[in-house]
């Protein structure tokens, strides 16, 4: 068994190495102790990312525990590929495996929701009405993509019309690469949103703006399309210096942005859409819209009261501390990737600093020691402004930039190099920590 | 970037080429590497003659190494955008070029071993 610590060098250490275009390494790891033995009852709602990423390392650091997972997906996506589907990099299976493919033996996959969670009797409820007791639970069914807040639009109409939506999945993501080629071909209006709520990626509504920008200029249809991008924030990105940085991209390719524009509806028959702005309502025509809906919680989530009561309330992210993930007022309770409440880590990259604080924090609380991790906020957005060209954007919660590869990657320059990350490297490296291993 | 370990590298190759192709390479690699040293200690000496075809193999190595790094990444040279992709792409074209030099060096002395050479 091994168990991954923190090296404060490797950054220096392994920079040239990964800047070879496959995030080369040499390990950072250390023997670990024995396996802690233990009785304890853990569940962890979800299996995605965070929710897989945990049991295998569980597993390794436990003996004797019973492990449970909730979650009624066959199949797992790996949703940092969504943005090259949907560009036509990257065929719709390639985010596509199955669940069962990444648990390790010595857990339990119950394929089903969790229903209700009484954090009180310590026990969750499944659909089938199968209860649960647990001594330590573990939150990461990810979150809820509100589709119906949008009026006027439905998932049906993806791929057609000129619409398309790339975080529903897959299949979706094909779809809007269809609608989104034919613009890259007729050129038009093409106009690209993101929600008002938290989300996913943030990054993702620009990689795809800049993507389908640069595919229709490659394609000589640069003078056929009016490229807009519409978000209800202020600024184009949540770091200011990244945002900045944009801006300047945007300016360079001709992009016009709408801030403060937050997509109520679209009518898809005169190809106009609603936004809400300071000003009252407006309306834009468009012949591509991207739709990113308002992204919540899980339902069973705010009805087991664990969502924060004074933040996020619209959407009922888990009440937990931002270093240690746990539960503010449940401690045997931790909350892991996107149900997270804290203000950044809707992402793999988060997923990833995330799931060694969790182990930490609940193998502390088995063993009745205090934990050692904290997670930063770090996050990592591979910003791809071209095809064969992205930055790597990574921050903390301070909105520090905190480049893995200082001095040789610049995160806000475009690089072929990050382009390679993004497009071959990351997904092997996601792999792994699917098998807790990285 | 968190941990960063031997076996998430070999997980990023295999997903890159394909884990028969990437394997394929490794063995392939190993295989010129231990002909290279077998000549070297069989023939206790340079063959310089042998040398220079080696050099010359150099470009076509290198040009070769980058060809195949651009088609396995979707990418082509204009997307080269700062000193860091230059000098990846320069450690891509030294690598092919040693690896050809090596490749062409062994398989001379294994085709004409020096005693077919002086006759």
């Amino acid at each position: 068994m091994t168990k991954s610590i923190k090296n404060p060098t490797r950054r220096q250490l392994f920079g040239l190495a990964a800047s070879a275009g496959v995030a080369a390494a040499l390990g950072a790891h250390a023997s670990a102790s024995t396996p802690v033995p233990t009785k304890a009852r853990i569940v962890i709602i979800g299996a995605g990312a965070g929710g897989t990423a945990l049991a295998n390392r569980l597993v390794r650091r436990l003996e004797g525990a019973e492990i449970t997972l909730l979650d009624p997906r066959v199949q797992h996506l790996y949703q940092p590929g969504l943005t090259l589907v949907a560009a036509g990099l990257k065929p719709a299976d390639y985010v596509l495996s199955q669940t069962g493919d990444w648990l390790p033996d010595g857990v339990t996959l119950i394929p089903e929701k969790a229903a209700a969670i009484d954090p009180e009797a310590k026990t969750v409820a499944t659909e089938s009405g199968q209860s649960l007791a647990y001594d330590f639970l573990v939150v990461a069914p990810g979150l809820v993509l509100d589709h119906d807040a949008i009026e006027g639009f439905s998932l049906d109409m993806v791929g057609q019309n000129g619409i398309g939506a790339l975080y529903a999945g897959p299949e979706y993501a094909a779809r809007t690469w269809q609608a989104a080629s034919k613009f890259t071909e007729e050129g038009g209006v093409g106009l690209f949103t993101r929600p008002e709520t938290e989300m996913k990626c943030a990054g993702a509504p620009l990689k795809h703006t800049f993507l389908i920008d640069d595919i229709a200029k490659r394609a000589g249809n640069g003078g056929k399309i009016d490229v807009q991008y519409a978000a209800p924030q202020t600024s184009l990105f949540g770091v200011p210096i990244v945002a900045e940085k944009v801006r300047m991209l945007f300016g360079d390719r001709g992009i016009t942005s709408h801030m403060q524009h937050q997509l109520q509806g679209i009518d898809a028959d005169r190809r106009r859409a609603r936004f809400s702005t300071p000003d009252g309502s407006v309306e834009l025509d468009y012949d591509y819209i991207h739709v990113i809906p308002p992204q919540r919680a899980p339902e069973v989530v705010r009805q087991s009261g664990l969502s924060w009561a004074d933040k996020w309330t619209d959407q009922g992210w888990v009440e937990c501390d931002m270093a240690s993930l746990r539960h503010l007022r449940y401690p045997e309770i931790w909350a892991l990737g996107d149900v997270a409440g804290v203000p950044k880590g809707k992402t793999a990259a988060s997923v990833k600093w995330q799931v060694p604080v969790v182990e930490d924090g609940l193998v502390a609380a088995i063993t009745g020691t205090d934990p050692t991790q904290t997670y930063n906020g770090y996050t990592s957005c591979p910003m791809i402004t071209q095809i064969g060209r992205a930055m790597l954007v990574e921050f903390d919660y301070n909105d520090n930039l905190v480049p893995s590869f200082p001095g040789i990657i610049a995160p806000l320059e475009e690089l072929w190099i990050s382009w390679l990350m993004k497009e071959v490297a990351l997904k092997a490296t996601y792999n792994a920590m699917l098998r807790g291993r990285a | 970037m968190k941990d960063l370990t031997v076996g998430t590298l070999i997980a990023v190759f295999e997903e890159i080429f394909g884990r028969g192709l990437f394997w394929a390479m490794v063995g392939l690699a190993a295989v010129v590497t231990l002909g290279y040293v077998y000549v070297l200690i069989r023939d206790r000496k340079i063959s310089w003659h042998k040398f220079l075809l080696a050099q010359l193999s150099m470009p076509v190595g290198a040009v070769l190494a980058v060809w195949f790094v651009l088609v396995m990444t979707h990418s082509e040279l204009a997307n080269i955008g700062g000193p860091v992709d230059l000098i990846v792409l320069l450690g891509v074209a030294a690598g092919g070029a040693v690896g050809a030099a090596i490749l062409v060096y062994t398989m001379q002395s294994l085709l004409w071993p020096p005693a077919a050479e002086r006759s």
